[in-house]
């Protein structure tokens, strides 16, 4: 009887192992993508009243970036921003919010250790890498398109 | 019409992101470097821009859309002034997001302190 039981405890856990993670896997693939598109539909409404305005659209762009990435550091400020992260993972870490939010909140953390090695150097713990790659590939691929192809 | 189409590409681009987070040994700060870099081959290869068309901030909102204007801004300079172009056009075109990332990044840090 114990034994059946132990045996039906390991086909169980054999059953969740098999189960669970593809169903977790696709869960935050929804949580990800209602989060990360909600982000982007708050730029999106941003971006249309510019345009309506009569704002160029390459400046609208770079406007809506700018007013999502102070968006994104106040809601790190005050603490919101990390929850929305737990629960949206990459939906909110991807967006330009997210990269907001990755200067902040190392920034927020290291402030004991001082403005200029705590706050300054800490900023760009994420955002930095974010930059040098960002420059490093940007700079190969314009190359090969305006010099090769 | 527009807010539809926002959400559908920046919530799949979002989507992939998890995705890759969950079935690989990446990390989040990986992915946002990586997200960064394939949004320039995509801009290299001609189809990003049509992804802008289609899904608006959708497509320059994800960090995909940052690589894209990276490279975006340096073709555009390279093709008016030549090679020295490429130095210039890249932080050109995103001055104003990097700058608001710096001004308010620093000003939020110091203003608040982490909960908890």
């Amino acid at each position: 009887m114990a034994k059946a039981t132990v045996r039906e405890a390991e086909a169980y856990n054999m059953l969740v192992k098999g189960f669970h993670p593809p169903r977790q896997v696709a869960r935050n693939f929804i949580k990800a993508y209602m989060v990360g598109g909600s982000i982007c539909v708050v730029g999106q409404i941003i971006l249309d009243y510019l345009v309506a305005k009569g704002v160029p659209f390459v400046q609208a762009s770079s406007m809506t970036s700018s007013t999502m990435v102070f968006l994104g550091a106040l809601l790190t400020g005050l603490g919101i921003y990390d929850e929305i992260g737990r629960f949206a993972g990459m939906g909110s870490a991807l967006p330009i919010t997210g990269f907001a939010n990755s200067i902040v909140s190392p920034a927020m953390e290291f402030k004991r250790e001082g403005f200029v090695l705590g706050v300054s150097a800490r900023m760009f713990q994420i955002a930095g890498p974010v930059l040098v790659y960002g420059a490093l590939s940007s700079i190969i691929v314009s190359i090969l398109k305006v010099f090769v192809f | 019409m527009t807010l539809v189409r926002a959400f559908l590409v920046g919530g799949l681009l979002c989507g992939l992101a998890q995705l890759i987070l969950d079935t690989t040994k990446a990390n989040p700060a990986i992915i946002m470097v990586s997200a960064v870099s394939v949004g320039a081959v995509l801009s290299g290869l001609g189809l990003y821009g049509p992804l802008v068309t289609l899904g608006g901030a959708g497509a320059t909102i994800p960090l995909t859309g940052f690589g894209h204007l990276l490279v975006t801004g340096m073709v555009e300079d390279a093709t008016r002034s030549g090679l020295f172009g490429i130095l210039t056009g890249g932080f050109r075109a995103a001055s104003a997001a990097l700058m608001a990332a710096i001004i308010f990044g620093y000003l939020m840090s110091v203003l608040f302190n982490p909960k908890g």
